[in-house]
């Protein structure tokens, strides 16, 4: 869970950091020649199959993890006591399986289309053809729908990141009387900062382009 | 203090439990289980069975004293064994519920007792050294720096009570287990079977079905003698160094 949960947890600061560009004002054109550029780029592709297996093991590792411990754990106790830790800490599992849907979601909204799609709107930067791209985001969260469901996805990802950041440390041995702390603190400002990033993006196309 | 009690009762491993409503007459000096002696000592004389718990030394050394007070292995008081909680952490005419541990690792065997041979089979699969070390040594023959000394004081202090598995969501006794490496890792005498150690303890933690660890926190909490889970974090250290070695 560890190991696969830091790359992912690499993967969206790269995620977001070219996403950022769909805020830049020129129509778009940043943003499509750089989802041009990650769609035909092989070391790109390559990556971004490793990114799909990571993904899946993350998913798949975490599924078996909760039914072996469900199993081991029996039956509850009928006084549940309110101990310090996160809420966030004990119900990764749900979470996770949130997250997953959602990516089912944005899946379906971007890479299907791009994959799949016919009618994808075209456009051209001197002389080279893409996919609009940019189009097709705005297109998506311009609908409140949407909008909302990528906000709820991108909270849930922060109750998910706020445990598992400085977890994956823990599970890795990787614990220090000096660094830990500043681990943790990390991880919380990375849990708060990473999906707000995020989600600055929908609010800003909902309210800049409807 | 007058107090009603909600106490687990299960006739044994085969049946089902089920909660039963008492009501018991305690003096706030009293500790949570001379409370639970008057309690037995009013259900003998009722000719009730009275009621089935673990106890030995009573001061707070053995571990044997187990139970689940309001939600809590050991109660609310933190650090502290049921064995030397009083009651003047109560309210009078509080309500208190009892349960047994729930760990599917420690089948419950009677209402509050429950079978924990589990946590020996981990310490006879590796939390031992195999050769005689002797005596005591003396102070100060072997060297070794004060703060590894403290860390491995640390660890030796868990009492194997249990309370970490039962207070665990997933039912791991990870905490338990890297309290017994740890406290043998930071020591030299420890340190020969390191790699063996850690192995053969995780491997039989693993048969007996208890769960994995994903880093919530309730063990430490809960612990009567407060180990804290950078054990754990030395545990999954040595455990992934082990792993990269062969046998």
């Amino acid at each position: 869970m560890s190991l696969t949960g830091l790359f992912l947890i690499l993967f969206l600061i790269v995620h977001l950091t070219g996403n950022l560009q769909l805020l830049s004002d020129d129509g778009g054109e940043a943003f499509n020649i750089y989802t041009d550029f990650m769609s035909h780029n092989p070391l790109i592709q390559i990556i971004a199959k490793g990114n799909y297996i990571f993904i899946l093991s993350h998913a798949i590792l975490g599924i078996l993890l909760a039914l072996k411990n469900k199993k081991a754990k029996g039956s509850k106790y009928a006084v549940s006591a309110n101990n310090k830790s996160s809420w966030a800490s004990g119900n990764m599992a749900l979470l996770g399986t949130l997250i997953f849907a959602f990516l089912f979601m944005h899946m379906g909204h971007f890479w299907f289309q791009f994959k799949f799609g016919s009618e994808l709107p075209l456009v051209s930067y001197d002389g080279v053809e893409m996919i609009d791209a940019y189009t097709k985001v705005v297109s998506v969260m311009s609908q409140p729908l949407w909008m909302a469901l990528y906000i709820v996805g991108l909270a849930v990802l922060a109750f998910h990141l706020w445990h598992g950041f400085a977890s994956a440390f823990q599970t890795l041995g990787l614990r220090h009387k000096k660094y830990t702390p500043l681990i943790s603190v990390l991880g919380k400002a990375y849990a708060i900062i990473i999906p707000l990033g995020f989600a600055i993006l929908p609010l800003y196309i909902f309210f800049t382009q409807s | 203090m007058k107090l009603k009690l909600k106490v687990w009762r299960q006739k044994n491993n085969q049946t089902k439990g089920s909660f039963e409503q008492h009501t018991v007459e305690a003096t706030e000096h009293m500790s949570f289980l001379e409370m639970l002696d008057v309690l037995n000592e009013q259900l003998i004389s009722e000719k009730k069975d009275p009621i089935a718990f673990e106890h030995d030394c009573r001061e707070g050394i053995c571990g044997t004293c187990s139970m689940v007070i309001n939600g809590q292995p050991h109660g609310p008081q933190k650090g502290t064994t049921t064995c030397q909680l009083h009651m003047r952490q109560f309210k009078d005419g509080d309500t208190i519920v009892i349960e047994p541990y729930r760990v599917n690792a420690f089948p419950i065997m009677k209402d509050l007792v429950v079978d924990r041979s589990a946590y020996d089979r981990i310490i006879q699969a590796g939390g031992y050294i195999s050769v005689n070390t002797g005596q005591a040594p003396d102070g100060n023959s072997i060297p070794i720096e004060k703060n590894t000394a403290l860390k491995a004081f640390g660890a030796a202090a868990c009492i194997g009570c249990g309370a970490c598995a039962a207070a665990c969501p997933n039912g791991s006794a990870m905490l338990f287990t890297s309290a017994k490496i740890s406290h043998l890792s930071h020591l030299p005498q420890g340190q020969v079977e390191q790699t063996k150690r850690v192995r053969g303890m995780v491997a039989q933690m693993d048969k007996e079905g208890f769960g994995f660890c994903s880093n919530i926190g309730a063990c430490e909490v809960e612990c009567p003698k407060e180990i804290s889970t950078e054990n754990i974090a030395l545990m999954n250290r040595e455990y992934l160094k082990a792993s990269l070695v062969s046998e």
